[in-house]
Formats: structure tokens, C-alpha cells, sequence
């Protein structure tokens, strides 16, 4: 047994098999031969290198050319980033669950939307960024003060309904309280660019060089302060207040402190929100947003903030970016499956023997429904490319798929449920048909339905992160004490 | 003054129905300290069930059973189904996450909500589904007092709802199962280590809480007729909020939050106007929260060290 290099020879005698196991947990956390020294080396990369790595392939981004839907779709995903970032401040560091979260971007992008448009007075308010941009920044920084006086006395859960109620409320303002100022579901149209110093911004390019910049100076903030006493302050608080506390660390000071610093950022967001798209309502800001920003920041990792940055723009691009056109989107889906067979599944004859049988199983199937009756397999695959060609003689889709799409849908959720609960051998017999079911709600409903898919993706990454690795796929695991 | 009596009718109707969600919602975190906060999805998923059933036998016009059958196995139903889904959904996603850090549930609760209510967008579509209930009960069936209407729907409402509540009242306090799940309630290791079932417990609180929300998605159903995949968030909140007015975890502070509700929707809608109804119904449990955080009925808790 060759032992880990890298690791430094244990000082003492080995005693026991901890050593050992332990030795071997560091060995598998790097993949083999080359594609582990890559990955050591990497790791030996800082984090500003990074950051300035990361920055510097975003801005060059747009230079291969993107189309303009590509662009819009890189705003987005940098606005949500944004938004992530700022939510692992809440819930990453001072582990407080913010559910209205999305009412300060909402606020944010109100708030400049009423300083820079025609809304107010007869011929309106139209100030410079340079005056609207941290006015709104304090503005949302009081709010937040003000929403979150009551984690003072609300601990966790109650929090969390506070906040949503919040998060609720916020809507509901803005679609019915003075419709004339905040044009009530219309929302506000016709909102200034951001403009200062006589030149104004008006491009789509330049909306995605100022959101990159803004990311990562707000990431490199964050940083300086993650390694602040604020920041040593939040992760105390979060871990145990009371520990903090006779810590002599002020809880309550703390908690706002992050519920202000949160809601800053994504006021920040809201607004630059608000200057590119030129109009707001209130269904922006609704709970679907939410949701995108938590199942970013939960897939990221909640705690690093790279993790956050990462995961939001991963989650995005996914949503907005490939779930549009069916062959992409058929990609994505079978790459995926692909892949997590791939990385969950060993030994290797085990993973072969599976994807055998789902092949052989698949053309049996078809081929079985063929001969009963030919409107079975009438349908063909919906997935454009040559997924669709590959799929055509084994995939089963009929001339009407929707209500076996739908009844296929449900059984494949229960069949998923079962395979989480049976032992290793049903698992992997089980596996087979799951594969096959899973292509066949994919082909027949899914693939069909792409805003209802990418809704269904998020919620699944939020249960499964959670389940599978609720530390992210850059975070940390931590475990809380008992109390 | 009549109409004061006849909102107070209405309110008194919702109220029953938020207070029978808001039980299972309440019971749900007496034992697990989890805000399931996909328990309005599964009052959607109960609306549902009732209405394909309606379906099944014939739509609502033209019943091929009785009535008082009809309803027996809507409601019959969509509390098994929908209990059944409640113990699913704890099984395959809160079990692994029992002694995960707090906010690890939270989080996954909203994904199952999404979940749940997009799955429902497929499967169901977009459009509204109509109960059509005055096809099969006819609303001048009511009792009249004065010029107030108590129609037969409300009366079945209130009726089962407060037979519910009382059941369960009956099963929390005197049975065996009701003892062990207030002793996981109160300390879940020690309720172990007494040789409870713990996993047992908490999956038949699901099942029950589940099944009283599947109950009153079918009252809603045949209520306010219609059913569609969103009606689970607002109805939702608005059982968070009775839960929380009448003090989280406590069964009769779920009874009492869910009248006020009730009535303040209903008054809020009758005499003020009905754009701002959602509004005061939150801002009056911000209220709540902030004067009296334990709840009306709740008891402080205190920080365990």
C-alpha cells in the first residue's frame, strides 16, 4: 500500500487503524494519476489568484463572440451571483434562514427605479448613479436593520416565517399600495440607465463588464471581511450563540450586522437590475427567484463564498441558458445521467452490466411495444440532434404521450423513492428500469415543457444537495453541536 | 347586520379549514421542530384527488354513486393519499437530515414545495379545474336565519373539521400513539431510549398531519370550487400564520389561530377591501410575532444549554 506523499510522515508510532483510515480519506479526496497532481496543483493556487483568474475569464468572455440571448443570459446568471453572494452572508455565515431575501433585490431595484424615472413628480426624479445607487444602498441596509430586529427576539424558525411573510408582503405592497407612485402589477416602465458624469450605459456589454467588476470587487470585500473579526464574529454566532455570547461577542449587533450587509448586496443587485432591464414588476421578485438564488447557493456550498458565486452562475446558465432548445436541453440530461452513473457506480462491471441491460432492456421494450400495437411507438423522441436519431428505436414514446408521460412521471418518482430505500442489490437491478423510465418522461413530457422542467430542476437540487451533500459542492461539512 | 353575521358565517368556514391545515402543520413541528413548509402543496395535491374523483364517478352533474358516498371516498381518499405522500416525503427526505444542522430541512422543506407544485403543474396543467359542487349539493340546502345563509357546505365544513379536531384531540391526549408522540414531542432521545418507536411516531405524525391537510384541500375544493397548482403557497402561509398566532407545536392554539385567520380575512375582505387582505393577515402576524413570540396559546421556550 503506497501511502500519500504529500502527507508528512506520522510523528510517532502509528497506533490503531485510525491513522490509516485516515491516510486513505485524504488519498480519495484526489482523483488518480495526473488528474490528481492537476488537481493538487490547483489547490496550491490562492484564493485572489484565483479570483483574479475568474475575473479575468469573464471579462474576456464576450470576446469569442457571444450572441445577444448568450449575453442576456450571462447578465442574469451575474445578477443571481450577486444575489448569492450576498444571501451566504445570512444564511452561509450567520446562519440565520432569510426567506425574503428577494424583497431587498426587489427593493433595490423599486428604489432606483423611483429615483430614475418619470414615477414621482410631474417631470420625475432622475438623479445620477453616483447619488441614486448609495442612497438606495443605505436605504436597503435600514430596511434591513428593521426586518431583521426581530431575530432579536425570533430565534431560527420563527425568522424564517417572519422573513417569508416579509418576502409575501413585499409583493403584495407593490402590486396594491399606491398604484400611481409603484404602477401597482404594471410596475414601473422607462427607467433610466445608469448614468453619471455625462456618459450613460446603455449596452448590454457594458451591463455585463459593470456586473463583473461589481461581482468581484463584492467578492473581494467579502473576503477581507470573511477574515475580519465580523466575519470570525458571524461564523461564532452561527455555530453556538450562546458560546458567543459569553464570548463576550454582541449576538443581536452581530445578526443585523449580516442582515444589513445582506441586504445591501442584493440591493446593489436590484439596482443594476433595474438599470438593464429599463422596467420592473413585481413578479421579479417573486419566490421563484428565491428559490433560484437558494438552490445557487446550496449547490455552490452555503459558507464559501465561491461556492455561492459558483453555483448561482452554474444554476443559472443550466435555467436560463440550456432548458430552452430540446437538444441542448437532451445534452444536459442524458450527460447528466451519464455522469452520475458514472461517478456513483462501481465496480466497473457493475456500472457496464447496468448500462447493458438498460440498452438491451430499452430495445426490448420498444420492440415489444411495437409488435402489440404501432401507435405506441408512434411518437419518436422529442429531443432534437442525434440523441433523438439514437433514441428512436428505443425509447418508447406514443402518438399521444401526454397521459402516459404523466402516469410515467409518477411512477418514476415513486420508483426513485424506492431505489433510495432498498439494499444495494435491488438497487442496482432497479437502477435499470429507473434509467429507462426517467428517458421516457424525458422524452414524452419533460422535454416538452421546458419552464415547467427548469422549475422542477431547481426544487430537485435543492432536495438532493441537501440530502446527498448538504455542504455544497465547494463548502464545508460542519457539524453542529448538540444543544 | 346581517352582513356582519354573514361574514362572520364565512370566517367562521375558512377558519375551520386554515385550522385543520394549520393542526397538521402544528403537529408536524411538535415532533420534528420542522417547518414543513411543503404542507400547503400537500392540501393542493388532497383539492386535487377530490376532484378526480368527482371525475371518476361521472363529473358533477350526473354522479353514478349517492352523494354522501361521493364525498365519503373524496375525502376518504385524498386523507390516505395524501397521508401516504406525507410519509414519502419524510421517509425519502427528512429522515436522512434528522440530526443535520437546522437550516438543512428548512431548505430541503421549500425544494419539496416547488417541487410539488411544478410536478402538479405538469401533470395537472395550468388551467383551473372546477369543482362544480352546487351540481351535486345544492346550496339553498342551508339553513336560513333571517337573512343570514348558512349553506350545507359550510355546515359539512365546520361539522367535520371541528369532528376532526376533537378526533384528534381525543387520539393526542388519551391513546398510546398520542403519548408517544408527545414524548418524542417533549425529548426525542429519551423517547428512544424508553423503547419508543421514534421512527414509527414521527412517520404516523406525517401520515395524520398529511391526511388533515388532504381533508381540507377537498373542503377548499368544494368550497371555492376550484383548484389549481398554486393555491397550496398562500394556503400554506396563511396555516403558518394561524399555527404561529396561536403558538406553534400547541394543537388548540392551531384551533384558535385558524379562526382568527378565518375571521380576519373575512372581516378585512367584507368591510375594508379585498386587495389588501393578504396584506393585513401578514402584517397582523408580524404583530404577533413581535409582541408575543411564543404564540397566544404557545408556551415561551426557553434556550436549552
Amino acid at each position: 500500500m503506497s501511502l500519500d506523499p504529500q502527507l508528512p510522515p506520522a510523528a510517532g508510532p502509528q497506533v490503531g487503524a485510525d491513522e490509516w483510515v485516515a491516510r486513505q480519506a485524504h488519498r480519495r479526496e484526489y482523483l488518480p494519476s495526473w488528474l490528481g497532481d492537476a488537481q493538487r496543483a490547483g489547490e496550491r493556487v490562492g484564493w485572489w489568484p484565483r479570483l483574479a483568474i475568474a475575473g479575468l475569464a469573464g471579462a474576456l468572455l464576450p470576446t469569442i463572440g457571444l450572441s445577444g440571448f448568450q449575453l442576456q443570459v450571462g447578465i442574469d446568471s451575474l445578477t443571481i451571483a450577486l444575489l448569492a453572494v450576498g444571501l451566504n452572508i445570512v444564511v452561509g455565515w450567520a446562519g440565520m434562514l432569510d426567506l425574503g431575501y428577494i424583497a431587498f433585490f426587489g427593493f433595490g431595484a423599486y428604489g432606483f427605479a423611483l429615483l430614475s424615472s418619470a414615477q414621482i413628480a410631474s417631470t420625475g426624479i432622475h438623479l445620477p448613479a453616483y447619488l441614486s445607487l448609495p442612497i438606495v444602498m443605505v436605504a436597503a441596509a435600514i430596511l434591513g436593520l428593521g426586518v431583521g430586529l426581530p431575530s432579536r427576539r425570533l430565534i431560527g424558525d420563527y425568522l424564517a416565517i417572519v422573513t417569508l411573510f416579509f418576502g409575501e408582503a413585499f409583493v403584495e405592497f407593490t402590486n396594491n399600495v399606491a398604484p400611481s407612485k409603484l404602477g401597482g402589477p404594471n410596475g414601473i416602465v422607462g427607467i433610466d440607465p445608469i448614468r453619471a458624469f455625462g456618459w450613460q450605459l446603455t449596452s448590454n456589454f457594458g451591463y455585463y463588464y459593470l456586473l463583473v467588476i461589481i461581482l468581484v470587487v463584492v467578492m473581494a470585500v467579502l473576503r477581507l471581511v470573511e477574515k475580519s473579526r465580523t466575519g470570525r464574529a458571524w461564523r461564532a454566532v452561527r455555530e453556538d450563540p450562546l458560546a458567543a455570547a459569553s464570548m463576550t461577542i454582541p449576538v443581536n449587533r452581530v445578526r443585523l450586522a449580516a442582515f444589513a450587509a445582506g441586504a445591501v448586496v442584493a440591493a446593489l443587485a436590484g439596482t443594476i437590475y433595474a438599470a438593464q432591464q429599463a422596467n420592473v414588476f413585481p413578479t421579479d421578485f417573486d419566490t421563484p427567484i428565491l428559490i433560484l438564488v437558494y438552490a445557487g447557493l446550496v449547490l455552490g456550498g452555503a459558507g464559501s463564498i465561491a461556492g455561492a458565486a459558483l453555483g448561482a452562475l452554474v444554476v443559472m446558465i443550466i435555467y436560463d441558458g440550456l432548458l430552452r432548445s430540446p437538444t441542448e436541453a437532451g445534452y444536459l440530461f442524458y450527460g447528466l445521467v451519464v455522469l452520475t452513473l458514472l461517478a456513483r457506480l462501481r465496480p466497473w462491471r457493475r456500472l457496464a452490466a447496468v448500462l447493458a441491460a438498460t440498452v438491451a432492456f430499452g430495445f426490448a421494450a420498444h420492440a415489444i411495444a411495437k409488435a402489440i400495437s404501432a401507435s405506441a411507438v408512434a411518437g419518436g423522441p422529442q429531443s432534437g440532434g442525434w440523441i433523438a436519431d439514437a433514441l428512436r428505436d428505443w425509447v418508447i414514446v406514443p402518438a399521444n404521450p401526454q397521459t402516459p408521460g404523466n402516469w410515467g412521471f409518477v411512477a418514476l418518482i415513486c420508483l426513485l423513492i424506492t431505489l433510495v430505500q432498498v439494499g444495494n442489490r435491488w438497487r442496482t437491478i432497479l437502477l435499470v428500469p429507473t434509467i429507462y423510465l426517467a428517458s421516457f418522461v424525458w422524452e414524452t413530457r419533460l422535454v416538452v415543457e421546458p419552464s415547467i422542467t427548469r422549475q422542477l430542476m431547481i426544487g430537485a437540487t435543492l432536495i438532493v444537495m441537501m440530502n446527498a451533500r448538504p455542504q455544497g459542492l465547494l463548502g464545508q461539512r460542519r457539524v453542529e453541536a448538540l444543544t | 347586520m346581517s352582513f356582519f353575521f354573514q361574514e362572520l358565517v364565512n370566517g367562521i368556514t375558512t377558519g375551520a379549514l386554515y385550522s385543520l391545515i394549520a393542526l397538521g402543520f402544528s403537529m408536524v413541528y411538535g415532533v420534528l421542530k420542522l417547518l414543513n413548509f411543503a404542507h400547503g402543496d400537500l392540501y393542493m395535491v388532497g383539492a386535487y384527488i377530490g376532484f378526480f374523483v368527482i371525475q371518476f364517478f361521472g363529473g358533477a352533474a350526473h354522479p353514478s354513486i349517492p352523494v354522501p358516498l361521493l364525498l365519503v371516498i373524496m375525502f376518504v381518499l385524498a386523507a390516505g393519499l395524501v397521508g401516504g405522500l406525507g410519509m414519502a416525503i419524510e421517509r425519502f427526505a427528512y429522515r436522512p437530515l434528522r440530526d443535520a444542522p437546522r437550516i438543512a430541512p428548512l431548505i430541503t422543506a421549500i425544494g419539496i414545495s416547488f417541487f410539488l407544485e411544478n410536478a402538479a403543474l405538469l401533470l395537472f396543467g395550468a388551467q383551473y379545474r372546477i369543482y362544480n359542487t352546487s351540481e351535486f349539493i345544492s346550496f339553498s340546502s342551508g339553513i336560513q336565519i333571517g337573512s343570514v345563509t348558512i349553506d350545507s357546505v359550510q355546515i359539512m365544513v365546520v361539522v367535520l373539521g371541528v369532528a376532526l379536531m376533537v378526533g384528534l384531540r381525543v387520539l393526542v391526549n388519551q391513546t398510546m400513539l398520542g403519548k408517544q408522540m408527545r414524548a418524542v414531542a417533549a425529548d426525542r432521545e429519551a423517547a428512544e431510549m424508553l423503547g419508543i418507536n421514534v421512527n414509527f411516531t414521527i412517520a404516523a405524525t406525517f401520515f395524520l398531519g398529511s391526511a388533515l391537510a388532504g381533508v381540507a384541500g377537498v373542503m377548499a375544493g368544494l368550497l371555492f370550487n376550484q383548484v389549481t397548482n398554486t393555491i397550496g403557497f398562500i394556503a400554506g402561509l396563511k396555516a403558518f400564520t394561524a399555527a404561529v398566532v396561536g403558538g406553534i407545536g400547541s394543537i388548540p392554539g392551531a384551533m384558535l389561530g385558524g379562526l382568527l385567520i378565518g375571521l380576519a380575512e373575512s372581516f378585512v375582505t367584507g368591510y375594508i377591501s379585498s386587495t389588501f387582505t393578504n396584506l393585513i393577515v401578514f402584517g397582523l402576524l408580524i404583530v404577533v410575532m413581535l409582541v408575543r413570540p411564543s404564540g397566544l396559546l404557545g408556551r415561551a421556550q426557553l434556550q436549552k444549554v
